[in-house]
């Protein structure tokens, strides 16, 4: 069978350049937003300054400090976390169909706060110093991290251990996640309950994620495991595509449908697994940022994609400064604010959704 | 030869399924499987391209072992339409270009993108390319079903129930295209169906399956009664129009008549 006669509709080749440039443009608002962002907080420093600094040139030794030291980590973790917690959240509404789709819904992050609270209880990470210029410091904070990412795993892994039972379908992996989130938020109950004052505030406190906790040598570790699952699910972008389509059509295509969807389920978690471990709890970005996404651009995930790591990058980057700016000298964990804008944000594109 | 069965036996659960499955298919012919609910129409269907993999048997198309092949390979050869598509929120132009999938090595190509205008234009949905497919009634979203799986560009086609659920235009508009698209491109196709008249009107040949195996076969204008009444444990009429047979069930308190059937939804 042979359609070789084909002429590219230019409205089409318009479509996909236009796709482009919003991506190209997300790209363009996140750089923006990196140098606006490392400009202002307490000590504001000139944008022309930072962009100085930040190519090597010639600046007050005062300024690089604050630039390299202090605000520039932080403003990375925030574009390496929230795209890894975006990119995240797209593959895990695709693989499993379902627009709930999250690490949150999921249960993996809560396993990570019970792993963090068990931590707090039992392995010493819970003696915390406190100081005015920080409420409270868990002091131990390798072990925490360990933990909540040891139990983040463990609960991605139990939800694929069912799929293997009983077949990778989007019903089995969602209902196995709530009812792991459900017990994982009883087990840091009980913690919590039988808890002293110290360690019930190191447990509260490890919940509040934050972009400041992390240090160049975690940023890379976050770095690394983000880059490099990015890379496996842009490669997998016409898989996700033909899942959408349903399995028995993906399958008709020559898609491994349950491998791609327990390595996608497991990669995601991997990402995500890191992230909440190096900074806590951050949620909404992995939920709101693909669907937003997915208004602006479809749901094609050659798009998609790219999108939602910019914009995951974008969206908690631009809630970083925004908290760190709101209630200054104080400094609003991040996790708080993207709760608070997401919501709303994602009940109006509800609204809107229906009536389009 | 296309496609060619021999032996073929599934089990699902230790509970045999299908047994000594043996047929072929030439190019440019049509076959419908046919047979009650839960017969296993569409696990056969779904054995010829490995979706599930058989206990026994040898699936050849054009002399290659089905079998034997990796998933993406059986996908340049045969093309699978299911019984449903999902919408997304891609489009038609989009929809269609996934699949060159199996094709694609790291990005789609001019090559890809002028095979999926033209099928689109030769099955007639050029005007709809640039429309989402989450906006298309289930006929529209059916055809290009239907055209995804042709820019595969396979030898055999396999449609499982191509019109179920479809009104009377759309399931005449499809069931002609998938005949012009055997036709014209000389390749093999297999539908499952329920609807006996219509499988009758646009197929070559039918394969009947009871109890989980063949029960009979033959060229569609020579199907008899009993075939239909052993096969479905019915009792039908089977009137000729137009040369073509029409089967209509025998009810005690509705004598059928063509000329009854005439009103009815579903006849020809």
């Amino acid at each position: 069978m042979h359609f070789s006669d084909g002429q590219v509709p230019a409205e089409y080749r318009r479509y996909i350049g236009w796709k482009s440039a919003v991506v190209l443009a997300t790209a363009v608002l996140l750089v923006g937003a990196l140098i606006t962002g490392i400009s202002v907080g307490a000590a504001g420093i000139p944008i022309p300054d930072v962009a100085r600094s930040l190519a090597g040139l010639e600046v007050p030794r005062r300024i690089d400090a604050i630039v390299w030291n202090i605000r520039l980590p932080q403003a990375l973790t925030a574009i390496v976390g929230g795209a890894g917690l975006a990119v995240s959240g797209a593959v895990m509404q695709s693989i499993l169909r379902n627009p709930l789709g999250s690490p949150f819904t999921l249960g993996i992050s809560h396993a990570a706060a019970f792993g963090a609270a068990l931590s707090v209880m039992f392995l010493g990470g819970g003696i915390m110093t406190s100081t005015s210029a920080d409420a409270v410091n868990i002091t131990n904070p390798y072990i925490t991290t360990g933990a909540a990412f040891l139990f983040s795993l463990l609960g991605a892994g139990v939800i694929i251990m069912v799929s293997r039972l009983r077949g990778a379908t989007p019903e089995v992996m969602v209902l196995t996640g709530v009812a792991l989130g459900a017990l994982f938020t009883a087990g840091t109950m009980f913690l919590q309950y039988f808890a002293d004052d110290v360690q019930l505030a190191a447990m509260v406190f490890w919940t509040f994620g934050d972009t400041s906790r992390a240090s160049w040598s975690e940023l890379g570790v976050i770095t690394a495991v983000t880059l490099a699952c990015c890379a496996y699910f842009l490669t997998n972008a016409w898989n996700y595509n033909a899942i959408d389509a349903g399995d028995e059509t993906a399958r008709g295509l020559g898609v491994r449908v349950e491998l791609v969807r327990v390595v996608g389920m497991l990669l995601a978690s991997l990402v995500t697994a890191v992230i909440i471990a190096f900074l806590g709890i951050i949620g909404f970005v992995g939920l709101v940022v693909p669907h937003m996404a997915r208004r602006v651009i479809g749901s094609d995930h050659r798009f998609l994609l790219p999108a939602s790591i910019l914009g995951g990058g974008l969206l908690l980057l631009v809630s970083d400064t925004v908290a760190r700016l709101l209630l200054a000298p104080h400094l609003l964990p991040v996790s708080v604010l993207t709760a608070f804008m997401g919501a709303p944000v994602f009940i109006w594109l509800i609204i809107r959704g229906q009536r389009a | 030869m296309i496609l060619d069965i021999n032996g073929l036996a599934f089990t699902y659960n230790s509970h045999p399924v299908l047994e000594g499955m043996e047929f072929s298919l030439q190019g440019g012919e049509l076959l419908a499987i046919l047979g009650p609910n839960g017969v296993g129409k569409t696990t056969l269907l779904k054995c010829i391209n490995a979706i599930h993999r058989p206990m026994q048997g040898t699936i050849l198309v054009e002399e290659r072992d089905v079998l034997a092949m990796r998933p993406a390979e059986i996908a340049l050869n045969i093309g699978y339409v299911a019984q449903r598509s999902e919408p997304a929120r891609l489009t038609v132009f989009d929809a269609v270009l996934m699949g060159r999938k199996p094709h694609i090595r790291w990005r789609v190509t001019e090559h890809d993108l002028q095979i999926v205008e033209s099928a689109l234009r030769r099955l007639r949905l050029d005007a709809l390319a640039m429309r989402h497919i989450d906006q298309l009634s289930g006929g529209e979203l059916q055809k290009v079903a239907i055209a995804r799986a042709m820019v595969q560009e396979p030898r055999l086609l396999l449609l499982d129930e191509p019109t179920s659920s479809l009104d009377l235009k759309s399931q005449v508009e499809i069931l002609t295209m998938i005949r012009r698209v055997v036709d014209e491109h000389r390749i093999g196709a297999i539908m499952t169906m329920h609807d006996l008249n219509t499988a009758l009107r646009y197929a070559d040949k039918v394969l009947f399956l009871k109890d989980g195996v063949i029960h009979s076969r033959g060229c569609a204008r020579e199907v008899t009664r009993e075939v239909i009444e052993e096969v479905y444990g019915l009792p039908v009429h089977i009137h000729h129009v137009h040369g073509r047979p029409l089967i209509v069930p025998v009810h005690d308190h509705s004598p059928a008549t063509p000329e009854h059937h005439h009103a009815l939804p579903h006849s020809h």
